[in-house]
């Protein structure tokens, strides 16, 4: 038997598209079991859904494929946490904040591990500069 | 063979110096040996970049028709300092705004204005036979002010303690956010890059030292507030903890915000990073020996936050070696550490400053003035009666 994976998966997709049939067609033409973790849509700008997909793996890549194809962008292991890192100044201030160990410095930059964040949002709390959002849930 | 500043400034101008930052000094004199160096490197950079709260700007700008006294001056809604003269003013880095509290406070405007933006200032005054406006209220910037120049008081310390927070609440603080139950340590500074700690006793830094001011040429005003020379030293010279601070001035007009930038710490207020730049004259052997100064070798204290009822609060003794690591050991467990400086901005700066001295556009200042040696800090007595009779 083919093993079944689970990925955590951000899209970000463009205003006009909505989540509901790409859901739809991500469970029937791909077999794969989702579950949606947050949703984030302004019909305006962009909507951005975090998901996780289960399934093999043949099935996860031909579905992020047929994202792709629908110029939805696709960032594994992708989280509602936000840097703008062309303004970061590797201060560090946000490191105190992050107990699960999300972000360090490597090299004079800041590094952001994804698949460690809980979004627990304390960082944004943290950062001097103000360059830390959550895409999900703005102030 | 010592070397005279005269000497060191005719290298520059004629493009000739040998310069380095206090970085890549450390291996050089490893591997080259303390007289060939000496002998070799003319200047060593050494720069920091952190959130320097005794900071602030002097602005006159200049007479309204009729003219105003202002006792009460607010730009961009932030209060400033209105008890100058009829129209200077000073505005504090930490001021918070009347609306917007410390997310835009007087470092924000202070950036606004370095920026070129149009700033709304808004003055107020009883009116005087002199001056009988009442009431001002108009956009103005940089370009339409008279002096605009920023003088912090107490920048760039030579040391600074560390902290950590052994409470079971998650504390808020200047010095960032200290978890809980003694989680993590922050600290606060450039450590063997920073200015202050590569001259220890302040042979070459005193007033009038020329300085990069967050892209400007300032200098070194005065010695800082909180000015403390007579501190606990390694045998390197180097203070362990708090101790020695300067005073810095620098003409705005000539300023980035790239090199200096407002800050909001959370639960503290608005602070600003100030990014300085000290250029050191490699006068003799004695001299690059402080100058080829290590982390491992520069010692803190780390003081718990969660205590401030007493001075007695030190939990640990730890050298920057192991600070920059990101992970020190405490009482037999590991504890987390990370920076409140920018190290990335700090050699920014160094390496920026080293080429404008290598292109001969930065000569050296000799300082005018030595700082005290022996300074003790006061503190305050809380006392009800004036010994005053
Ligand atoms: S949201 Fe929380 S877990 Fe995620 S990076 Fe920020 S501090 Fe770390
Ligand atoms: S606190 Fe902000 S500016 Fe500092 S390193 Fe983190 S994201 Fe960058």
């Amino acid at each position: 038997m083919t093993p079944i994976n689970k990925v955590k998966v951000m899209l970000i997709f463009p205003s006009m598209l909505a989540a509901e049939p790409i859901s739809y067609y991500l469970v029937k033409s791909y077999d794969l079991k989702i579950n949606i973790l947050k949703a984030y849509v302004n019909y305006n700008v962009e909507g951005r859904l975090l998901i996780e997909l289960e399934g093999t793996d043949a099935n996860i890549k031909n579905a992020l494929k047929y994202l792709k194809s629908l110029n939805i962008k696709t960032i594994k292991n992708g989280t509602g946490t936000y840097i703008d890192f062309d303004n970061c100044i590797a201060c560090g201030a946000c490191i105190a904040a992050c107990e699960p160990g999300a972000l360090k410095l490597e090299n004079d930059k800041l590094v952001f591990d994804g698949t460690k964040c809980l979004e627990c949002r304390l960082c944004e709390k943290a950062c001097p500069e103000r360059l830390i959002k959550n895409v999900f849930n703005q102030r | 063979m010592a070397k005279t500043y005269k000497e060191i400034n005719e290298k520059i101008a004629a493009g000739k110096a040998v310069v380095v930052d206090a970085e890549e000094i450390i291996d050089i004199v490893k591997k080259d040996g303390l007289k060939k160096t000496a002998e070799k490197v003319d200047v060593v950079t050494t720069a920091t970049f952190g959130p320097m709260c005794s900071s602030g700007a002097f602005v006159n700008f200049g007479h309204s028709t009729p003219p105003i006294r202002m006792s009460k001056i607010y730009l961009n809604d932030v209060e400033c300092c209105g008890g100058l003269a009829a129209v200077d003013t000073y505005i504090g880095a930490t001021q918070p705004g009347e609306k917007t509290g410390i997310e835009y406070g007087g470092a924000h405007v202070i950036c606004d204005l370095i920026d070129g933006k149009d700033v709304l200032l808004k003055a107020y005054s009883p009116g005087t036979d002199c001056y009988p406006r009442k009431e001002l209220r108009t956009y103005i910037n940089i370009n339409e002010m008279n002096e605009a120049y920023l003088y912090n008081p107490r920048n760039c310390y030579q040391n600074y303690g560390a902290a950590i927070n052994t409470s079971s609440k998650r504390l808020y603080t200047y010095m960032g956010i200290l978890q809980p139950n003694g989680q993590n340590i922050t600290y606060s500074t450039a450590g063997q890059l920073s200015p202050l700690l590569n001259d220890p006793y302040f042979r070459t830094i005193g007033m009038g030292t020329k300085i990069f001011l967050a892209g400007a040429q300032g200098y070194v005003a005065w010695y800082g507030t909180q000015f403390k020379t007579s501190v606990e030293r390694e045998p390197n010279g180097v203070p362990v903890g708090g101790a020695a601070t300067i005073a810095v001035v620098g003409n705005m007009r000539d300023m980035s915000t790239e090199y200096i930038k407002p800050a909001v710490y959370e639960g503290y207020g608005t602070s600003m990073f100030v990014g300085i730049g000290i250029p050191i004259p490699v006068l003799d052997e004695e001299m690059l020996k402080y100058l080829s100064v290590e982390d491992k070798d520069i010692y803190t204290y780390v003081y718990d936050y969660s205590d401030r009822s007493s001075e007695d609060n030190i939990i640990a003794r730890v050298n920057y070696a192991d600070l920059k690591s990101g992970c020190v050991e405490i009482n037999g467990r590991k504890v987390r550490t990370s920076p409140m400086t920018s190290m990335a901005k700090s050699r920014q700066i160094a390496a920026v400053l080293k080429e404008l001295i290598q292109k001969g556009e930065f000569i050296l200042n000799e300082p005018v003035m030595k700082f005290p040696q022996d300074n003790k800090l006061n503190s305050i007595t809380i006392r009800e009666k004036s010994k005053r009779k």
